[in-house]
């Protein structure tokens, strides 16, 4: 399973990451029903600076540009995002 | 209907003469401008930095003017947003509504950056003098969006 993440906000600031494209069917991760959470938790194994900013409570999604809840399931090919609370205007 | 994500900055009065366009129908034209202040929580401001998510936002922003031409009888909407590094004072928002009659183009306006500070995907980081900090949606501008959903105009 390929999916394309994307980074905004504070995570994108404090990772030092905008994007990267993931295979997740070679990493140790279950693609069975996967959720958003399921995602953000895999990431967290990062280390401690990816445990700290991928905490469930600071971190809103987007799936193919849709906000999403982290309980949404993401399949091959989907893009998605990862950010902080939005702040605009 | 239009809507940019732009760096540069935008000429008020040239965007709202545009959107006018000297159309006889046109009865009220209504405008917000957001600008960046010079102080928040965290103290004095030197600059701000927005970021949005390409696509995303555009289609968020064309979201929320569909729904209140919905609401409201409108002739026009422009909605401009800067990113990038702005300094205090600069303009980062303008979104304008014409109308026939003014409480439509007044309360358009007013829905369309009540749901653009809640719903469409913009990050805004502030520096002080000696640290950046990220902005979250305010609680204060959850319950203004909040309001609309119990009112029909």
């Amino acid at each position: 399973m390929k999916i394309k993440l994307l980074y905004f906000g504070r995570p994108a600031d404090r990772l030092k990451v905008t994007h990267e494209l993931l295979d997740l069917s070679t990493a140790n991760f279950s693609t069975e029903a996967a959720t958003l959470a399921d995602l953000l938790a895999w990431l967290r194994l990062r280390g401690a600076a990816w445990e700290q900013e991928l905490a469930e409570q600071k971190i809103r999604c987007a799936i193919n540009q849709e906000f999403s809840n982290l309980n949404e399931k993401i399949k091959d090919g989907d893009e998605v995002a990862i950010f902080s609370p939005i702040s605009g205007g | 209907m239009r809507v940019s994500i732009q760096q540069q900055d935008f000429d008020l009065s040239a965007e709202l003469a545009a959107l006018h366009g000297n159309a006889g129908q046109v009865g009220a034209l209504v405008s917000f401008v957001g600008l960046v202040r010079d102080f928040s929580d965290s103290g004095a401001i030197e600059n701000i930095y927005l970021e949005h998510y390409s696509g995303m936002t555009e289609k968020a922003l064309h979201k929320i003017i569909d729904e209140a031409t919905s609401r409201w009888q409108l002739i026009n909407v422009r909605v401009i947003h800067r990113v990038g590094l702005l300094l205090p004072s600069e303009q980062i928002v303008l979104v304008a509504t014409t109308a026939q009659h003014r409480a439509a183009a007044f309360a358009a306006c007013e829905y369309i950056i009540d749901y653009l500070k809640t719903a469409a995907p913009f990050w805004k980081r502030e520096q002080t003098s000696n640290a950046t900090h990220w902005l979250e949606t305010r609680d204060s501008d959850e319950q203004r969006t909040a309001r609309w959903e119990n009112k029909t105009a």
